[in-house]
């Protein structure tokens, strides 16, 4: 799948190089920066999945992005079990890096799936990836969603937000705390890349950008999907297993 | 509790090594490295920040600031500090996250009988 602004590896690139394209090129904004700034926005796609959730108890649901108490207090509160599990960050770890045929650095896809995502099939009633697919490397994505189309009931949700072209590539990554029904904060998500120190930490970088055929195609197993656009340039997509 | 407890219950120092099944009806405070079984009922354990665990515990309350791998089972209340790294399933009564802890795993929150269970941060 061609996607615009996919991130190309250099044959001669070391791993370390590779592993820091997952973050911007200024180190400077991270250095001495304060506590991250939270926002909140509105989200259709997350209240469509709040009707869900209020109208059972005992969900299985599955929070992609970092470790937030926010949302813990959200599903557990509802009577739901939450499971946490930030991939993106699991995908930085440098052990998953390994030299193809040609000698490229590549993610090693399978052990990624190995270590990871490792669920009985059909157990998750909720699905919550967040802008996980704009910012994981382009071959862990395909197999990701597979994962989780195995993982997920038939009429599960799972909830995605997708960057439209006019976000450019230094677009701010966020990790999403749900705060009521509808509406989420948004908290800018810093990492330290490998082997580096946490006064290093950076924004991991926008990898590409989906069009809506590229995003029909990455769920073209599921049952249904319903677009959301919002005014901040991100697309909600709420996919039905 | 960012400090080891003092005066009272068991100290695991950070050069201790322990494989097993511990034990206990004190408080215990683990700076070392565990792994196997530890039971505590009406006590609480602490994870200290140079503390790693590798067991299944059950406990009153499970309190984390180091590296934790394996499942809890705290009666009362679990804390997860910043400094926690957690792998593992958690099943309480209540739970509270600090910023900047990291978590893989189940969160089952067990309602008191006529209360609902809050997590906080």
């Amino acid at each position: 799948m061609a996607r615009p602004g996919a991130l190309v590896t250099c044959s001669m690139a070391s791993v370390s190089d590779n592993v820091m394209k997952f973050f911007r090129s200024s180190s400077n904004q991270a250095a001495g920066s304060s506590v991250p700034q939270k926002l909140t926005r509105r989200s259709s796609g997350m209240g469509e999945v709040s009707r869900l959730l209020n109208s059972q108890e005992g969900l299985c649901v599955l929070d992609m992005g970092s470790t937030s108490a926010n949302n813990i207090r959200f599903f557990t509160g509802k009577g739901h079990k939450n499971y946490s599990e930030d991939l993106l960050r699991s995908s930085l770890d440098p052990a998953l890096r390994i030299q193809d045929a040609a000698g490229n650095s590549v993610l090693d896809s399978k052990k990624f799936l190995d270590e990871n995502l490792k669920y009985a099939n059909a157990h998750f009633d909720v699905v919550l990836c967040w802008n996980l697919p704009d910012y994981m490397e382009e071959s862990l994505v395909k197999p990701t969603i597979d994962r989780l189309w195995s993982v997920m009931k038939p009429g599960g949700y799972l909830l995605a937000f997708f960057h439209t072209r006019e976000a450019g590539p230094d677009s701010t990554c966020y990790r999403y705390h749900v705060t009521g029904t509808d509406m989420l904060e948004m908290q800018e998500v810093k990492f330290a890349p490998p082997g580096r120190p946490a006064s290093e930490k950076q924004s991991p970088r926008l990898q590409r950008v989906f069009n809506n055929r590229h995003i029909e195609n990455l769920f073209r197993d599921f049952a249904s999907i319903k677009f959301f656009l919002a005014r901040d340039a991100i697309r909600e997509v709420l996919v039905v297993r | 509790m960012d400090a080891p407890v003092t005066g009272e219950g068991a100290h695991i120092g950070k050069s201790v090594v322990i494989k097993g099944e511990l034990s206990g009806s004190e408080d215990l405070y683990v700076d070392g490295s565990v792994e196997g079984k530890i039971e505590l009922r009406n006590h609480s354990l602490t994870v200290g920040p140079n503390g790693i665990v590798k067991a299944d515990v059950s406990a009153k309350a499970v309190v984390i600031q180091g590296k934790f791998d394996g499942s809890v089972n705290a009666s009362e209340r679990v804390e997860l500090r910043k400094s926690a790294v957690v792998t593992g399933d958690v099943t309480t009564q209540r739970i509270a996250i600090e910023e900047g802890a990291f978590l893989k795993g189940k969160v089952d929150v067990q309602r008191e009988a006529g209360k609902a269970a809050p997590a906080s941060s």
